[in-house]
Order: structure tokens, then sequence, then C-alpha cells
């Protein structure tokens, strides 16, 4: 249904007025910033020290030396990201959820749960590298692995799960009591309504927030060279040390912002996304300019 | 005071007692829902009502008494709740919708989940259900874009896909606009025609007096006055009901006028 409107005089001027303040507005923020990039660049590559900083930290030869070694070595990052990420993921979610269960056959389930989470939220990652990785090995126990990759790893899953169980529980505790009434009173049992009402709910509300620990994740993976594993980082590490040129770090550095700037920008849309949702309707929806 | 309660009754319920830590909140109440019965359950706001209705689906664990239904004690604590919740039926005040879920989805969980039936056959009932209530072109939006009548109608249908044998109705209106209150109570007169017994608390005295096989006046967790709606809405014998009753006709607040409409 469309009805045949024509603008008042008056809506058409503010029309006019709002498109040349727009105008105005666009014209003004890009000399702005074109001034001020021009400033900085030329400040900063006519300073007297200058080429001794683009020597040491830019130089494109050491760069290229570095290349083959540093994406060798952050294939293992990535590798590590990927399965810790599944791992601490599906552990933390079974923690979160150990929390959750009700009835005296569950106690000690839910102090180990409360107890594991405490113990790995509140240790020092590099500290669970060193007794995972160090510690493990020494205890010469056979069917243990030896692996420092494989150790690495767990130690990194055993931090991140305490973590991502916590951003569960909030997540959980956070979808309201009514839900789960109204669930129980259709005779769904606690793990159904746990599955099919309040875990749904839970996690699209802490999307945001996991991929915060995602990100960490990511850039914690390179401690595992702590314990002599080569990843990106340490191999930087070896290429810097030959020439005690400290290019090889910033190629690291470039290549870890290229995984974790794309995944930081997903965050951010996601939770402006929920932001938009869950103020979808009535007086404050939509953000004032 | 196990006075046996009328064996073709759908609901008993038998001197019960609830606390809230030191509170007393039930105070030895009885009444039975027989076949086909409305039992209405008036009362101010702290009256009870609601945690009468929460004990009855055994959301909340009674302290004294007993609730049998269809003869089968529930309050025995060997019962597996689940399996009794599965035949009542709850209809909250404010609706309590899955948001995650579609409208569908909403009315036929409980079927597929809980009763094991065919999802085909779920949806199918499901969408015969929707139609009566006018939603059939509802059926995948979610239940945010529908209005405040058509979420309680929904809420009303799905507490109804179960097939329950009770049903629970908890003041179901006292979160709508009144312009959608008349939708919402027509399709619970139509469910009191089809025979389906119910219990309600409500603030709606007229639709009340329509509907009631029995009222019960509630007040501080006892029933004061209780007896046919023309009786005791009309004519109350309890100085506490008739003040409450009166109460409830005033305009404006601090109480929301509900029942008669505001004299303008």
């Amino acid at each position: 249904m469309t009805t045949a409107w024509e603008p008042s005089e008056r809506e058409r001027a503010r029309r006019r007025l709002r498109r040349r303040a727009r105008l105005r507005a666009g014209v003004i923020a890009a000399v702005s910033t074109v001034a001020v990039a021009v400033a900085v660049g030329v400040g900063i590559t006519h300073t007297s020290g200058w080429p001794r900083v683009r020597q040491r930290f830019f130089s494109w030869s050491e760069i290229a030396a570095a290349w083959p070694a540093a994406r060798t070595g952050m294939v293992v990052n990535l590798e590590l990201f990927v399965v810790c990420g599944a791992a601490a993921g599906a552990l933390g979610l079974l923690v979160a959820l150990a929390r959750t269960l009700t009835g005296p056959v569950f106690l000690p389930v839910r102090l180990l749960a409360a107890a594991y989470t405490d113990l790995f939220r509140g240790l020092p990652v590099i500290l669970v590298l060193y007794l995972v990785g160090f510690g493990v090995p020494a205890l010469r126990l056979r069917g243990l692995p030896t692996d420092p990759l494989v150790l690495g790893g767990a130690a990194l899953v055993l931090t991140y799960a305490a973590y991502v169980a916590e951003v569960f529980r909030a997540g959980i505790e956070s979808v309201h009591p009514s839900q789960v009434a109204a669930a129980r009173s259709l005779g769904l049992t606690h793990a159904q309504t746990m599955r099919r009402v309040v875990l749904p709910q839970a996690v699209r509300r802490v999307t945001p927030p996991l991929l915060n620990d995602a990100i960490s994740l990511q850039k914690d993976s390179s401690l595992v060279s702590v314990l002599g594993v080569v990843d990106a980082v340490r191999a930087a590490q070896i290429a810097t040390s030959a020439h005690f040129n400290y290019s090889p770090y910033v190629l690291a550095g470039l290549m870890f912002l290229a995984i974790t700037v794309p995944l930081t920008r997903v965050t951010d849309h996601l939770a402006a996304r929920s932001a938009r949702r869950r103020g979808a309707a009535g007086i404050t929806a939509g953000s004032v300019r | 005071m196990t006075t046996a309660g009328d064996a073709a009754a759908v609901l008993s319920v038998r001197g019960l007692v609830k606390f809230y830590g030191d509170a007393l909140v039930l105070r030895d109440v009885t009444f039975d829902v027989g076949p086909g019965q409305a039992v209405v359950l008036v009362g101010g706001s702290g009256s009870g009502k609601s945690t009468l209705l929460r004990c009855l689906n055994l959301l909340e664990p009674v302290d004294d008494g007993e609730i049998l239904l269809a003869g089968e004690e529930i309050t025995d604590p060997r019962v597996n709740a689940d399996r009794i919740r599965r035949r009542i039926g709850v209809v909250f005040q404010a609706y309590n919708l899955f948001p995650h879920l579609t409208v569908l989805q909403n009315v036929t969980l409980a079927p597929v989940l809980v009763h094991r039936v065919p999802r085909a056959a779920a949806r199918d009932r499901a969408r015969e259900l929707l139609t009566r209530i006018g939603l059939a072109d509802k059926v995948d939006v979610y239940p945010d874009r529908l209005s405040g009548g058509q979420q309680q109608r929904l809420a009303i249908v799905r507490a109804l896909a179960t097939g329950p044998s009770l049903l629970l109705l908890d003041e179901i209106t006292s979160a709508l606009d009144p312009e959608l209150v008349g939708e919402v109570l027509d399709l619970v007169g139509e469910l009191k025609r089809d025979g389906l017994p119910m219990v309600l608390a409500t603030h709606e005295m007229a639709f009340a007096r329509d509907i009631a096989d029995e009222v019960l006046v509630l007040d501080g967790g006892a029933i004061i006055e209780r007896g046919a709606p023309r009786r005791v809405l009309d004519d109350p014998r309890e100085e506490r009901t008739r003040r409450f009753l009166a109460r409830l006709r005033q305009p404006g607040p601090p109480q929301r006028a509900a029942g008669p409409p505001p004299r303008r």
C-alpha cells in the first residue's frame, strides 16, 4: 500500500541543510586525516634515527630470509589454535554444565568443576606450561606423551577450558529462570531443558566473549616455544639472533595480526548484532548520534 | 487429615501447606477439580495464588498435605516429577515462550521430545492448533514478532499440544494491553467448553463469573471464601472478600482496574 506523498517545503529545506552538513563533515574528515598521516609519516622518516630503525626492524632481506622458517612455525601456531580451541571449547562446556547439575549425587562433580576453574583460571599460563611440559615427562610414567607440542597444547587446553567454562556459565545463568520453568512444565527433563532451551540461548549470548578467548588463545599459542617447540615466534628468535636484526620479529608479529585482526572484526560484528537484537523494540532501539 | 478426595476428581488438593523460609504462604488449602470443571483462584497479590499453582505442577515442593492427580498422589517424593508435569499444561503470566524457536517449534518441542510423537505428526497437529487461533501464517516467525495477545494464545496452544489432562493458568492476561485481553479469554472459554479441566488465577472478575464452576478466594495463603461464582463475587459473605473486590473495581493506581471497565 503506497500513498502519494510530497514532502513539504519545510521538510525539503531540512533535507538540504542535512545534506550540506554531511558533505562538510566528509570534507573535514578527509582533509584532517590526510594532513595527520602526512605529518606523522614525514616526521618519523625524517628523524635522525630513522635509517637505523628501518635497517633493524624493516629489513626486506632479513624478512625474506626468515620467511620460510616463520611460515612453518606459523602452521604450528595455527594447528595449536584450531585443535586447542576445539578441545578447550568442549571441555569448558562440559565443566560449565557440570556446575549446573543439581542433586546430592552430583556434589563431588560440582565441587570438582568449581575447583578446576578456580585453579586454572588463577594460574599464569606459563606456569601451567612449565608444570605440564617439563613436569609430566620428568615423571617417567609410561603411556604419557613426551612430545612438547602435545604437552604444550594440553597445558593451553587446561587453562583455556577454565576461561571458557566461566564464559559458558555466565551465559547459562543469564537465561531467565522462567525459561526453565516453562520447559520443565512441558515435561522436559533437566538435560533436555539444558540442551534445547537454555544452551541455545546461552551460546548465542556468549559468542563474542568466546571469540575474545579464541583471539587470546591464538596469541598464547606462541608460549609453547618455552618448551622448545619451534613456532613462528621461536623461528623469528632464531633468525634474529643470527644477525642481531629484529625484522623477523616484525614479520612474526604481522603474521599474528593477519589472523587476530580479522577475528577481532568478526567479534565486534557479532557483538554489535546481538546488541541490536536485544534492543530490537521500544524506545531504547537505535543509537543517538 | 487425609479425607480421601472425590474418586472421580481430576485433581484433589488436601490440606496443602507451604512455607517460604518461616513465612507460611499456603495454609490448609483443600479443593477438588472435577472433570470439565474450572476452579478460579481470586485474591490480591501475595495471597498465594501463584505459589499454589506452582505447587500443583511440582515446581515447588509442598510442606504438608497432599495433591492427587486422577487419584494418584503426586506429592509422594518417590514420584517422577517429569512424568507428572507431562500431564499438566501451564500458561504463565509472562508467556515464557522460547525466543530462539519459531512459533511452530515452540509448539512441537514437547510433543516430539517428551511424548515421542513423530515429527511430521507433531507438525500437523501444531498447524491445526495454530490455525484455530489464527496464527497459521505465522508458523515460521519468531515469537518476538507477535503481539502480546498472539504470544499468550501461542503459549496456551503450546501447553495444549501435549494433550494435558489439566490446565493451570497463572494470571495470563495481567501482562496484556486491555484491548488484547478478550482474544485470550475467548480461547480459554472455548477450552472450557471443550471440557478441559483447569485451575486459573485471574483478576478478570467478569470472566471468572462466566467460566468458573467454583471460585476460591485466597487471603494470606488460606481459602477465606468459596462457592459458586455469582454467590461469591456478587454477594460475598466475608468482609475481606468484599474489600478485595471493591479494590479491583476502583479505577487507577495503585491497583490496576480489571474485570468491569473503569467508569469514565
